[in-house]
């Protein structure tokens, strides 16, 4: 029967067969080529950030001994109280720690191997002291937070081949790297204060406590401001609201709303917030509210075509029951709305969590080393930080940045996986 | 006697009109039969019966439709209390996605019907009973009354129907999504129910209207051309349209 088909064809035909079975294969290369361009563009986005980033998880220290020499310490006292010890002296012991890694030094040159460690070596050398207070007199090992400048070179990222003129860490420096480094004295752990410690002008010591905590409270602000005035908003637009030229102008610059640059929720909340309202500058609450203007469109609009996707017999069923409307849309349709107006909202969420430019506007972008408690305390935010580490000349920062990129994706990949679980899990199945 | 009387009923979907000057009565504790060709009307005039039409807006009812002396088409008329005495059963199942106790209890929840959880209970099983599908779900009343067949759900939506006692039920084409079994157990059905209620049913099988009512009105382009006792609407119809529509030659 087939070959009878085939016989029957002239050439004519057989050429636009021909023809139609080419031009879908082509049209499927089209979209192989397609996604192969664009899952290479991830990649090497990808592989750009890790690359860069994976070292900022390590913290190099540098271990040296100290002596918690009584005299040195300026304790008068036989046993020593907690007291005694938090107000002891420590600027000699820790300046001896560090000096005793080359005793032929000539005094004038210390700062050399001062700078090798962090600024506040003398609070790390004290906080030892005030954990183990046995160590009192005795001579302990002592890790010590190596300077943003050895870090990079321990972890291969500052080239040594320049001339020394032009480079941070000078030869001799280097030298005592190397001792240190071939005696096991340079430790490379995970960088816990990466993850707990402020904002810093030091980029050794810089965390993401402080912009970690921001984001998460500009963010539930903007989920508590946005999310009750959205749904009110969706339901009593798609439930009660007559159906007329006022209801479409609405909808109308609804959605002009989320078309609306995020630069100007910004100004909009410096210029009402800040200046009418004077709620504290650079706090969460006043960024969450900002956002929160962004997300309320998204919101609605998610709601609304998830109340949109509830059946109408459904209404129907509950209203030939004898269910009031209102009854109707508690009782029934909103419950049933709720995955999708939960999983639109998390993704308005998650855009929120990555705006820098409203944040700057309202003075987020403000250099804040205390981690914020409340919501109006100041702060900074994860995709400001990143801003802000960006513009720092250190080369220690250039890690900092990837790193931020990492966790601050990881949030947004966390967020919108949670919309995935809730509209699959959750979501009804019409028969 | 007479249950509902429907007097010179126009109703308009905007500018159209979809029904033209309908009066019919309708018996108590009668199985009245609606029939005609699609978009005839008889789905919307139906929908008059328990105000069902407000949902669309562009729908304009006029004329007097009472039911047991009561207007039903006016402005003062709660129609929470109509619908609780005029139950309704669409053509597709639609039961709530919930459980199969919760649909039953629904109704007698919202009107506080049951003032305890025994009576509550009580309601479920003789509503479920009286839709003869009690012994089927009895031990699964906490199951997903979605889950359950199409028959099943229908019989499902009947008994959250009538749990609430009505003395009418209106009947949209119930069976037009049911194989000949399902369709079977819901004619008997109707049959049992008529003793205790009114039952308007529109329906586009003519043997099924022939099975289970005692009335039958047909209908044609909006208007009720005729309406009488069944028997006479099959058998010996006045109208030739009538008479052309049951024979099959259109329709």
């Amino acid at each position: 029967m087939l070959k009878d088909i085939g016989k029957n064809m002239n050439n004519y035909k057989k050429n636009l067969l021909k023809k139609r079975y080419n031009a879908e294969r082509r049209f499927q290369w089209y979209g192989k080529i397609a996604i192969g361009l664009a899952l290479t563009f991830l990649a090497v986005f990808m592989f750009q950030i890790f690359s860069k980033g994976y070292s900022a998880f390590q913290k190099t220290w540098i271990v040296t001994e100290v002596h918690y020499d009584k005299e040195l310490l300026l304790i008068d006292a036989e046993s020593p109280s907690k007291d005694d010890l938090e107000n002891a002296d420590y600027y000699d012991v820790a300046y001896k720690a560090m000096t005793s890694l080359d005793p032929g030094l000539p005094e004038e040159e210390d700062r050399q191997l001062i700078q090798m460690v962090s600024y506040k070596y003398e609070t790390e050398v004290k906080d030892l002291l005030l954990k183990n207070p046995d160590f009192l007199g005795k001579i302990v090992p002592i890790k010590l937070t190596a300077s943003d400048d050895v870090d990079q070179v321990h972890k291969g990222n500052y080239p040594r081949d320049i001339p020394e003129k032009n480079r941070r860490v000078n030869d001799y420096q280097l030298q005592i790297y190397d001792m240190l480094n071939e005696r096991g004295d340079i430790l490379s752990e995970f960088n816990i204060s990466f993850f707990t410690s402020p904002d810093s002008r030091e980029a050794e010591l810089a965390g993401i406590a402080s912009s970690f905590m921001g984001t998460v409270f500009s963010i539930l602000v903007c989920l508590a401001f946005s999310f009750p005035i959205a749904v009110l908003a969706a339901i009593y637009l798609e439930e009660f609201a007559p159906k007329n030229k006022f209801t479409d102008f609405i909808e109308v610059n609804i959605n002009n709303l989320a078309a609306v640059p995020s630069i100007v929720f910004g100004l909009l909340g410096l210029g009402i917030l800040l200046a009418v309202f004077n709620l504290p500058r650079s706090t969460p609450l006043v960024g969450g509210i900002t956002l929160s203007l962004m997300t309320l469109p998204t919101i609605i609009i998610a709601a609304r075509a998830s109340l949109k996707a509830v059946p109408p017999s459904i209404r129907e069923a509950a209203l030939a029951m004898g269910a009031s409307n209102m009854q109707t849309t508690m009782h029934h349709t909103v419950p049933l709305s709720m995955p999708g107006t939960l999983s639109g909202t998390i993704i308005g969420l998650a855009q929120a969590l990555g705006e820098t430019a409203p944040l700057i506007l309202i003075g987020m972008v403000a250099f804040v080393n205390t981690i914020p408690g409340t919501p109006v305390d100041p702060a900074a935010s994860l995709p400001v930080q990143i801003y802000i580490w960006s513009e720092s000349a250190e080369r220690g920062f250039v890690e900092k940045v990837s790193a931020c990129i990492m966790v601050l994706l990881a949030f947004l990949i966390l967020m919108n996986l949670a919309a995935q679980i809730v509209r699959h899990k959750f979501e009804k199945k019409w028969s | 006697m007479s249950k509902i009387k429907a007097e010179n009923v126009n109703v308009y979907y905007g500018s159209k009109q979809a029904l033209f000057d309908v009066s019919i009565d309708i018996a108590e504790k009668e199985v009245t039969a609606l029939i005609g060709p699609s978009g005839c009307g008889k789905s919307t005039f139906l929908r008059c019966l328990n105000r069902m039409n407000d949902v669309i807006e562009i729908c304009r009812v006029e004329g007097s439709i009472k039911m047991d002396n009561l207007e039903l088409n006016s402005r003062k008329l709660d129609v929470v209390r109509l619908r609780e005495n005029v139950g309704m059963v669409f053509q597709k199942p639609n039961p709530f996605p919930k459980t199969i106790y919760e649909n039953v209890a629904y109704g007698p929840t919202i009107h506080g019907i049951a003032q305890s959880k025994e009576e509550m209970d009580q309601i479920v099983e003789t509503s479920l009973k009286k839709a003869a599908l009690w012994n089927e779900v009895k031990d699964r009343l906490d199951e997903i009354g979605t889950g359950l067949s199409g028959g099943q759900q229908q019989r499902l939506c009947i008994a959250r129907a009538i749990s609430v006692s009505p003395e009418v039920i209106l009947m949209d084409e119930p069976c037009s999504a049911l194989d000949p079994i399902a369709t079977a157990q819901i004619e008997e059905l109707i049959d049992d129910l008529k003793k205790e209620v009114t039952i308007v049913i529109v329906t586009h099988s003519m043997s099924q209207a022939a099975r289970v009512s005692q009335k039958t009105g047909f209908f044609h382009l909006g208007k009720l051309i005729e309406f009488g006792p069944t028997d006479k609407i099959f058998k010996n119809p006045d109208n030739q349209q009538t008479q052309d529509y049951i024979t099959g030659r259109f329709g």
